[in-house]
């Protein structure tokens, strides 16, 4: 291990009450990718705030040499002086400054305070053109997308010198090419010496770039993989990651479909502010009882658009067509109306749009249907409330402390849960899930493929949304492909393969390409 | 015991107020030798303090909201000029002004409400132009100068007692039965209630304070009480002001804390997105609150007319400072979604005494100032450390 760039040796740290690291050793060699996997909560961003700082020296026992030489980073700025740069998964982006102040924020190009704007601008470029990334330096963040944001990050942490790169999730919010450039990328930075730690959920792209695999599970480092000399596969990974064979990713469902709930004809949306813009361009799907049918392609194709236009138009403006619920057209035109129509929607961005996190857990599973554990529909019963909620816990299967818990202590995939206790509580006939396992370990979306199973045999018509390829074709029972607003392909999942509906999604794109 | 503890830490910050303003009572009670725990100037305290409580009620539901209020001081103002002109100027009955009072307030309520929740302009923005239009407006309707004096049954709103029905006389002072009696009805209803509800909590299995607790509680609670009745009984009885009082803390205590409407407005706090997107039509719930805020104000701006019984263009002026603070000492969150109608009431009274011991002891305005700043900013310190330890 005499090439090693890191070693961490014996690292342990505790929080109160819980062992979050227990005595991991992690190396990595110089100019290698190699990944951390591990289920949520099994200690990979504690291990990495350990090594850039942000876990002060005291504040946990063990070494890490850096170069050769011991380190005890006091605080971030300590790792990135010898160029330890990590990213988190929420960028750290000002959005209202331009690309060459956030490259420089903190470390601007200056004499005596004084800003040199064509100096920032040239070495902007510089920067930018190192991580292929064609945009004016004095573009604002805002303006661009996620995937071009992340670009700015790397080309940040190149600002600063970077001879070890740590991503954390880098690629959780990117569609399939955006992903596909960064990881080009991180191999272009493979040969010009820097080494990269990757953190990521997606095991197919980590089997795509890593020359090492680390697993980690419950604080404690299970297995180092040589991708060179073993051939590593996916279930090999998640093998080590769950410590059991997980033989079927998705589990079975007997199919029982019936007739036809809902159909949307003819559906028309419009951006919210560029008014011109079609993002659902004469929409027809319908689907039947019992069915589950997926939403495929890639982000921006105006998937979640459909689905939240459809959800009482909680999303764009000009919305025209007709929705049919057991053949008889109903009145969707606000969201009140559509969940009394029976339709639910379970957003993709819990955070934000899911939950009430100061909130209780209760308090969050109850809110889309007050009335039914209020006397008279206005006062609020709260031993009703406490005992159906609790119900809920244990049907799903919500790890939580009580169910007076607030809804902000709970990881990911229990979030989700109770984002999905919520819908299910309102006994919706129709269910819009929106990329309900995004971001959540490989346990837990077993279990949330298993709830969507159980809701489909109960006859429910679900729409599901999903990026992951993989989770379309082993969920669904139908498939529409979508692109730029408008359905562009539909197929039994009998019948449907990920080249298939790549095909779709990208030829199509090539298609326009050449008309254009 | 250890119950006992757990319930304290659970409860710190509601317990922690308490304690902090029965402790500054006790000091003022020393300090002013005595003269805070008179009757006659505990009932001062609460007629000083009405109006800021009465408002406080408001102004939480728009705090937790996560907006607020800064032109309730000009509402009180203008409302009261509006009193004015129609009682004594245009000799109108004042039951029918205070009708009409109430209703343009409740117009104020929604023009500004329309603005912030229709309009999306910021509350901060809508409310500092209603400031300085209500304000303008008062001088305009009393051009400049104060209207006054007014008929004695506007006059009582504020300054009257409820009536002894029994004309009673204590050790040959006169003594107010009818209050005793008030009180002794209150204090059964309070237990009662307190009963009722650990035995349903009980009937669904849950877990309950110990016994011995819950009797601890209610006798403290019913010697509050009875002590209040007894001081207010052996002055005049109990003030007009203090009924509304009770009346309108007891209503908005219950509808934020067990009625789907307040569940509402504290999710549409928490996260107004998730809250629009579990069906609660948050804009209509927004538009309400300030409703309901402008005529709190206005109510508030009727108290504050009867007590001065004049109607001054300077009314109420900087009152929404006081009225925002005593939310936040109250526990209330800046970013919306956390607060209590109690805490906000006894973050009023906080205030109230405070403004009251230190007048009495002979402290300037400058240094009352000084004080209360003060005081808000430990206040919410202790918020944000208990937050900070308990994640």
């Amino acid at each position: 291990m005499s090439d090693a760039i890191l070693e961490m040796r014996n690292i342990t740290k505790t929080f109160p009450g819980v062992k979050a690291l227990d005595n991991v050793s992690f190396s990595v060699r110089q100019g290698e990718i190699h990944a951390l996997v591990g289920e949520n909560g099994a200690g990979k961003s504690t291990l990495m705030n350990v090594l850039s700082g942000i876990y002060p020296h005291s504040s946990y026992s063990g070494e890490i040499y850096f170069q050769g030489k011991e380190c005890r980073f006091q605080n971030i700025h300590d790792s990135e002086k010898v160029g330890l740069v990590i990213i988190h998964q929420e960028l750290a982006l000002v959005p209202f400054l331009s690309i060459a102040e956030n490259l420089f924020l903190g470390n601007e190009r200056a004499k005596n305070g004084v800003i040199d704007w064509n100096e920032s601008f040239s070495k902007t470029k510089e920067l930018l053109d190192r991580v292929g990334l064609y945009e004016l330096p004095s573009t604002l963040i805002t303006d661009m997308g996620v995937g071009k944001q992340q670009l700015v990050e790397i080309a940040k942490a190149l600002a600063k010198k970077v001879k070890l790169l740590i991503l954390d999730e880098p690629t959780a919010s990117l569609n399939d090419n955006d992903s596909e450039k960064l990881l080009e990328l991180l191999l272009q930075f493979k040969a010009n010496g820097i080494s990269s730690i990757l953190i990521s959920h997606k095991l197919s792209e980590v089997n795509k770039v890593a020359d090492s695999i680390t697993i980690l599970r419950d604080g404690a480092t299970i297995e180092t993989l040589d991708c060179k000399k073993d051939n590593i596969t996916e279930d090999r990974i998640i093998r080590g990651m769950v410590g059991r064979d997980l033989t079927h990713r998705f589990p079975p469902r007997e199919k029982n479909i019936g007739e036809v709930v809902f159909e949307i004809r003819d559906w028309n949306v419009y951006h919210p502010l560029h008014e011109d813009r079609k993002v659902s361009n004469n929409i027809n799907i319908k689907v039947r009882r019992g069915e589950v049918i997926g939403l495929s392609g890639l982000m921006g194709a105006g998937r979640t658009e459909l689905g939240m236009s459809i959800f009482g138009r909680a999303y764009g403006t000009r919305i025209s067509g007709t929705a049919y619920k057991h053949g008889k057209e109903i009145d969707i035109s606000t969201i009140d109306k559509a969940i009394s129509n029976g339709i639910a929607y379970a957003t993709e961005d819990r955070k934000a749009y899911g939950l009430v996190l100061i909130q209780e857990i209760k308090n969050n599973i109850t809110l889309a249907n007050l009335e039914a554990i209020s006397d008279g529909g206005v006062v609020i019963n709260e031993p009703k409330e406490m005992t159906i909620t609790s119900q809920y816990r244990d049907k799903l299967n919500i790890k939580c402390s009580s169910i007076r818990q607030l809804a902000v202590n709970l990881s990911g995939g229990n979030q989700q849960k109770v984002v999905l206790s919520k819908w299910l509580f309102a006994n919706p006939d129709i269910l819009i899930l929106d990329e309900p396992t995004r971001g959540i370990d490989v346990g837990a979306k077993y279990e949330i493929y298993t709830i969507i199973n159980r809701l489909a045999s109960e006859g429910k018509a679900i729409i599901f949304i999903s990026s992951e390829l993989p989770e379309i074709l082993g969920v669904c029972d139908r498939i529409y492909v979508m692109r730029e607003g408008k359905i562009v392909g539909e197929m039994p999942a009998s019948e449907a393969s990920q080249e298939k509906v790549m095909k779709y999604i990208m030829t199509q794109t090539q298609q326009e390409v050449v008309e254009q | 015991m250890k119950t006992l503890t757990t319930l304290f830490r659970n409860n710190i910050r509601e317990y922690g107020m308490l304690i902090a303003l029965i402790a500054i009572m006790v000091f003022f009670q020393f300090q002013t030798g005595g003269i805070l725990f008179k009757p006659v100037n505990i009932t001062n305290l609460v007629l000083q303090n009405s109006y800021v409580i009465t408002m406080a009620l408001g102004m939480l539901l728009i705090i937790v909201s996560g907006w607020i209020d800064l032109s309730v001081g000009s509402v009180v103002a203008v409302v009261g000029a509006l009193a004015g002109v129609l009682i004594v100027r245009y000799h109108l009955d004042w039951v029918v002004t205070v009708a009409i009072c109430l209703l343009v307030g409740a117009a104020i309520g929604a023009f500004q409400g329309y603005w912030v929740a229709y309009l999306k302009i910021p509350a901060f923005i809508v409310t500092l132009a209603g400031m300085l239009i209500f304000r303008g407006l008062t001088f305009v309707l009393l051009q400049g100068e104060s209207v006054g004096p007014f008929p004695r049954g506007f006059q009582n709103i504020s300054s009257g007692f409820i009536p002894d029905i029994f004309n009673g006389s204590l050790n040959g002072k006169p003594f107010h039965v009818t209050t005793i009696l008030i009180g002794v009805l209150l204090s059964i209803i309070l237990v009662v209630v307190d009963m009722r509800a650990r035995k349903n909590q009980q009937k669904y299995g849950f877990e309950v304070t110990p016994f011995y607790f819950s009797i601890v509680k209610n006798v403290v609670i019913t010697a509050a009480v009875m002590g209040l009745c007894y001081l207010m009984a052996s002055y005049k009885g109990l003030p007009n002001v203090l009924v509304l009082l009770f009346v309108l803390i007891t209503g908005y205590a219950f509808v934020t804390s067990t009625t789907t409407i307040g569940r509402r407005i504290f999710a549409m706090g928490g996260n107004e997105k998730a809250a629009r997107l579990s069906g609660v039509n948050t804009p209509r719930l927004l538009f309400y609150t300030f409703v309901n805020m402008g005529v709190l104000a206005a109510l508030a701006g009727l108290i504050v007319a009867a007590r001065l019984n004049s109607s001054t263009p300077n009314a109420g002026d900087g009152m929404e400072l006081d009225v925002i603070a005593a939310c936040f000492i109250g526990g209330a969150s800046a970013s919306g979604g956390i607060g209590t109608v109690i805490g906000a009431v006894v973050g009023a009274f906080m205030i109230g005494v405070l403004n009251n011991g230190m007048s009495i002891m002979g402290l300037g305005i400058d240094w009352q100032k000084v004080v209360k700043g003060v005081v808000l900013l430990v206040a919410v310190l202790f918020d944000v450390y208990n937050k900070n330890k308990s994640s």
